[in-house]
């Protein structure tokens, strides 16, 4: 069994903290990237989950903070965070 | 206990998967009205959850009301427009033995159309007086049992028709035969591969052959114009040739035409791939199909009790319409995945093996719970590793916990037939019954089911006679 510290997730698989903090977020959820030109709206969870990347780019910590304040294993979030990384690349531009 | 279910506290938010949704201004719905994501608990009262645990998933669950009502209404919406009508379970649409029982206890007679089909007719306890015979490929031992058990016989082709007659010869009777018709109603593709043509005059000329054979007797006019019929007015045509031509028969060569059997095809409330519309507003009711044949048939056999003849019984084979919604698969995601191209999809426990209608059908895929979160596109696949193998191409559904079910909709024709156990067992299926008892009515197949026909050849006995082969893989480095 992994050490579920050691997620294996490289912060490679993260947009840029520059690229996210570009990002204009209001608090319904509404995103805009004045980078790529998309708009997107997140959900709830996706909003915290923007939040906590704009700040740190370290996933533990993240998966670890959420986890104090949501009920959700450590697993199931992974998954979920992993899932949500693949497509925010989708939609955040890098430049 | 799985680390998954970790205790929940209270103090904690609930956690929902988080989701993007890309906003494209203009940009019309190309999955028609947006889809109100509701959800199932039960079925007939009967929690899912509980379903699933004492029976496991995928599962099929019948509803033995729900089946009774469908006949009962689908009965009294001809019997109240004709008087002399009688249904033949098809059983090529769902021949699990509780299913045919309950449909056998409405007062429906068997139709069958092969050897397998007739000995589970009997072995279930219809007799052979109450089975009608269809089908191309009828062998000669099962045609001479039909024969001695005055089962009603649909000849399809002259070979068949000689075979009987020997046969009638053989066991001194006269047997009464039916032949089966195909002919152009303007509406359907004719399925002109079976039976004889009424354009040609081909049918005619099979009436005047039995007309004159010493051992049959023509009392019967079959024909099935295809399945999944959208169009009423078909079934009119239909009714109206066949009228015709048993005027025609009567007038030319004295027979009487005792029932004029229509077929099966009336469409049941599930959404053709091909078709846009939602089912609900393509799909006829079963009164406007009964309307349709009902009227005609009035009309065209007014003038037979002048005559003191009776006007024939009518005869329908009706399948998917009685049985389709009146099952469904519950079936549980078991990962979810992201496509290269963003989409979203989810590998289910139940593929094409088990809904071979899927490949035609967009099957109604509904949560079991509330599910929050946006719907978004989703993909539905299968568990066996081929790439044919998807439940659904494109569904609106809000993410997806892993051991969430989803109840998929009208499946009660077809598939309990022509699903396969193809990489995967065969799941239990059950039946709801009256006070909420749940029967199981064909049990999940084990290792032994599927291997108990094989044999083994001595030789073939071991799979490594000379001692296990090299562990190469764990040499290599
Ligand atoms: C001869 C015959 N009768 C009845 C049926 C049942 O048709 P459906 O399920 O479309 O009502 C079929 C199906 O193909 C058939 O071939």
């Amino acid at each position: 069994m992994v050490d579920s510290e050691q997620t294996g997730v490289t912060s490679s698989s993260i947009p840029s903290a520059e690229s996210l903090r570009r990002l204009a977020i209001s608090e319904s959820g509404f995103v805009f990237d004045p980078t790529s030109g998309h708009h997107f709206t997140v959900n709830e969870t996706g909003l915290v989950l923007l939040r906590h990347l704009q700040q740190n780019q370290d996933l533990s910590s993240i998966l670890n903070a959420v986890t104090q304040e949501y009920n959700v294993s450590h697993r199931d979030l992974e998954r979920d965070v992993l899932e949500f990384l693949s497509l925010l690349r989708e939609f955040v531009g890098e430049q | 206990m799985d680390e998954n279910n970790q205790m929940s506290d209270k103090n904690k938010k609930d956690w929902v998967k988080p989701t993007i949704t890309p906003l494209r201004s203009g940009l019309l719905n190309k999955f028609g009205k947006s889809q109100n994501v509701g959800w199932v608990e039960d079925i007939d009262g009967i929690p899912i959850t509980g379903l699933i645990e004492k029976y496991k998933s995928p599962l099929f669950v019948v509803s033995e009301k729900r089946l009774r009502s469908n006949f009962q209404r689908i009965n009294r919406a001809f019997t109240s427009r004709y008087p002399h009508v009688l249904f033949g379970w098809s059983y090529k649409t769902n021949y699990l033995g509780a299913v045919c029982n309950v449909l056998h206890q409405e007062g429906a007679w068997a139709e069958v159309v092969s050897e397998f089909e007739y000995h589970k007719a009997r072995s279930l306890g219809v007799p052979g007086h109450c089975i009608l015979f269809n089908g191309p490929f009828k062998n000669r031992t099962i045609l001479e049992q039909a024969v001695k058990e005055d089962a009603h016989i649909h000849v399809d082709h002259l070979d068949e028709l000689f075979a009987l007659e020997e046969i009638a010869q053989a066991a001194n009777k006269k047997v009464d035969i039916t032949i089966r018709l195909n002919f152009d109603t303007g509406y359907t593709e004719p399925w002109s591969r079976f039976g004889f043509n009424v354009e040609s005059g081909q049918a005619m000329d099979v009436a005047w052959r039995i007309h004159s054979s010493e051992n049959l007797n023509l009392t019967g006019l079959h024909s099935h114009i295809g399945t999944f019929v959208l169009e009423p007015k078909a079934y009119s045509n239909q009714v109206r040739i066949m009228c015709g031509f048993m005027d025609e028969i009567e007038r030319r060569t004295g027979s009487i035409i005792k029932y004029i059997d229509i077929g099966g095809g009336f469409a049941s409330l599930n959404a053709l791939q091909s078709i846009y519309l939602p089912p609900e507003q393509v799909v006829p009711s079963i009164e406007q199909y009964a309307e349709a044949v009902c009227d005609t048939l009035l009309e065209l056999t007014h003038e037979r009790e002048a005559r003191g003849v009776q006007r024939p019984v009518l005869v329908l084979e009706t399948g998917r319409a009685i049985v389709d919604d009146a099952e469904v698969l519950i079936s549980s995601v078991f990962a979810n995945k992201r496509l290269p191209d963003g989409r979203r999809a989810v590998v289910m426990d139940a593929g094409v093996n088990l809904l071979f209608t899927s490949f035609w059908y967009n099957h109604s895929a509904t949560p079991t719970r509330f599910l929050s979160g946006k719907p978004e596109e989703t993909v539905l696949y299968g568990p066996l590793c081929m790439n044919i193998d998807v439940m659904r191409n494109s569904v609106m559904l809000p993410p997806l916990d892993v051991g969430d079910a989803l109840v998929f909709g009208s499946v009660g024709a077809y598939n309990n037939t022509q699903w396969m156990q193809f990489i995967e067992y065969r799941p239990n299926v059950v039946m709801v019954q009256k006070d909420k008892i749940v029967s199981v009515i064909r049990k999940a197949e084990c290792l032994e089911d599927v291997t108990s026909l094989e044999s083994m050849p001595e030789t073939l006995k071991i799979p490594f006679p000379n001692g296990e082969p090299d562990n190469l893989l764990s040499k290599h480095t």
